[in-house]
């Protein structure tokens, strides 16, 4: 099914609804956002000079520093009185980001999100158990007030106690989980430690899965671990530009459909800010077009994806983002190679002889780099035979040599020792000195 | 002949790793018979005669360890001069190749050894052709 109408606009009306509300949004911010206005009138550009949805390149970027040093309410282009809700990003690396939303803006958010649910399976016969930590994330209150505008009973039973999770999702008949998809498979070995039958004691339909990468491995691991009725699908959005809502795949999974009425999506080279054409991979910067509480413009997402524009099966006429290949800022540079965890994810999860469950350790022996990857055996692939043992380390070291070019250390050991989470999984630790990293 | 079933578990080369193992045993009333395990680098292959492999394993699995059970045979060996080496000449000459051996009792007239082979069903028919006495599972389990 297809929420709303302006999901399958012809190209030339959902461009004129674009340039309409971006031409109305550079005026809005100039007048209103001294700190964009400051930015414009650096680079000499002024709200007429924007006359085509291209002239957008014109504008200068907001970078997650600019939200930083305007902490807490520089971003804000409306008056307190106006604000009736404010989130923030975890902020892992010093200060959050703060996003504030007006009426209209909490009304526009839960019909972006709505689009995105329905798109991926929800409707309003949808038991909808939200196990994303309700507080000042945007993910759990974003797809609240998406799957409440669709009609879905909604089970807002946030993070932690996995099993008395399961114990709701088994009684009261939970059809679209909400998690993040690490959380999803660490749900689904709870319940097997439990006793359960994942397959047959939970009825997933829907999983609408978000806050983290959802590569094609840990896809296939969740319907294998769910069942085949099971729908896996990703979405997108980052708390800077409201949470959840930008972006999210359809049945055919084929790319996330953008909310182009609501979102201008571009395609940039990260080192250089230039604007790649269409279908070529660089960073994502985003410019909402509708927001009043923080209207951000050209937000470097630091996110890798392609934008696809071929019309997808599914009928939406949006563009839709490739899945996403990594983000600029988790990609590891090993010696002098490019490597995001997500390609080292896939080799992974394409075996049979270990977990789900993986860490990634970067040290720095003397001036070299050092890559280790600690793995779990699977209980039932244990041998007696210390020869099968290391040939399994072998090949899961020569699998990754093929895609990273790289030696790694692979290290096997017993299941359930490696650390799970509820939340963002963080799989990677680099151990390296902060200033080799800089130089490299 | 049953063989006897050896637990094998999986042990990461880090502190407190066996402690873990065998009070996980300790707690379930197994009675550990004898062990062998070698200073591997990262991880290595616990193997252990147990009273009851079959429940050992259950246990182990269930606390998240990786164990399975293998196919061993007990041989008997009086205390004279030259009995392993009678032993290994006829595994030998029948082209059984040994993977691992270790020490399952030692008494006053006899010892047990436990070995695992290339082809077990083969050196059990060799290995009692050339008169020795095997062990059966039970009474290993029961030692």
């Amino acid at each position: 099914m297809i929420w709303a109408k302006e999901e399958t606009l012809s190209r030339s009306e959902i461009e004129e609804i674009q340039l309409a509300k971006l031409k109305k949004t550079v005026n809005y911010v100039y007048e209103n956002l001294p700190a964009y206005r400051v930015k414009m009138d650096a680079v000499g550009v002024k709200p007429d000079h924007i006359k085509t949805l291209a002239d957008v390149k014109y504008l200068p970027f907001i970078t997650k520093q600019d939200m930083r040093d305007q902490y807490p309410f520089g971003w804000f282009a409306v008056p307190q009185k106006d604000i009736v809700r404010i989130h923030a990003s975890s902020g892992t690396t010093g200060k959050p980001t703060v996003v504030g939303y007006t009426r209209n803006d909490l009304k526009n958010w839960a019909e972006c999100v709505a689009r995105l649910a329905c798109a991926g399976g929800a409707t309003s016969e949808s038991v909808a158990q939200i196990c994303f930590g309700y507080g000042m994330f945007t993910g759990a209150l974003g797809l609240h007030s998406g799957l409440e505008r669709i009609g879905a009973a909604i089970i807002p039973s946030s993070t932690g106690n996995t099993q008395k999770q399961i114990m709701y999702m088994k009684d009261f008949g939970t059809s679209l989980l909400v998690a993040t998809p690490s959380y999803a498979l660490r749900i689904g070995e709870v319940a097997m430690e439990m006793g359960l039958n994942p397959q047959k004691d939970i009825r997933l339909k829907v999983g609408l899965f978000g806050s983290e990468m959802l590569t094609e491995a840990i896809r296939a691991e969740c319907v294998k671990v769910f069942g085949d009725q099971i729908l896996v699908t990703s979405n997108y959005g980052m708390s800077e530009i409201g949470g959840p809502g930008v972006s999210g795949e359809c049945e055919y999974l084929c790319g996330f459909h953008i909310n182009e009425d609501h979102f201008l999506c571009e395609i940039i080279d990260p080192k250089t800010g230039e604007v790649l054409p269409y279908g070529e991979k660089g960073e994502l910067v985003v410019t909402c077009l509708d927001k009043e509480a923080q209207p951000l413009v050209r937000c470097r997402t630091r996110d890798i994806t392609r934008l696809i524009c071929e019309p997808c099966k599914c009928g939406r006429t949006t563009i839709r983002m490739e899945n996403f290949s990594g983000r600029t800022d988790d990609m590891l540079k090993i010696k002098g190679v490019n490597v995001f965890p997500s390609q080292i994810e896939e080799v992974l999860l394409s075996m049979d002889e270990i977990g789900p469950h993986y860490e990634i350790i970067v040290e720095k022996v003397g001036h070299t780099d050092k890559l280790t990857i600690r793995v779990e055996l699977a209980p039932e692939k244990m041998t007696d035979d210390y020869q099968q043992l290391k040939a399994i380390s072998k090949k899961i070291n020569s699998k990754l040599k093929i895609i990273l070019g790289l030696d790694t250390i692979i290290k096997l050991e017993s299941p359930n020792t490696l650390q799970r989470f509820e939340g963002k999984a963080k799989r990677v630790r680099d151990l390296r000195p902060k200033e080799t990293l800089k130089n490299d | 002949m049953k063989f006897i079933k050896q637990l094998s578990v999986f042990i990461e080369n880090r502190t407190g790793r066996l402690n873990e193992i065998t009070r996980v045993l300790a707690e379930s009333d197994i009675n550990i018979v004898c062990v062998s395990l070698a200073d591997t680098s990262e991880y290595g292959v616990f193997r252990l005669i147990v009273s009851n492999p079959k429940k050992a394993q259950e246990i182990l699995n269930e606390k998240g360890f990786s164990s399975t059970l293998t196919d061993v045979i007990g041989v008997n060996l009086p205390h004279h001069f030259g009995m392993l080496n009678k032993m290994t000449e006829a595994l030998t000459g029948a082209e059984i190749s040994l993977s691992y051996v270790y020490a399952l009792n030692s008494g006053k007239d006899n010892a047990q050894i436990i070995i695992k082979t290339s082809d077990n069903s083969k050196a059990e028919k060799v290995l009692k052709e050339t008169g020795f006495e095997l062990m059966d599972s039970v009474s290993a389990y029961n030692l």
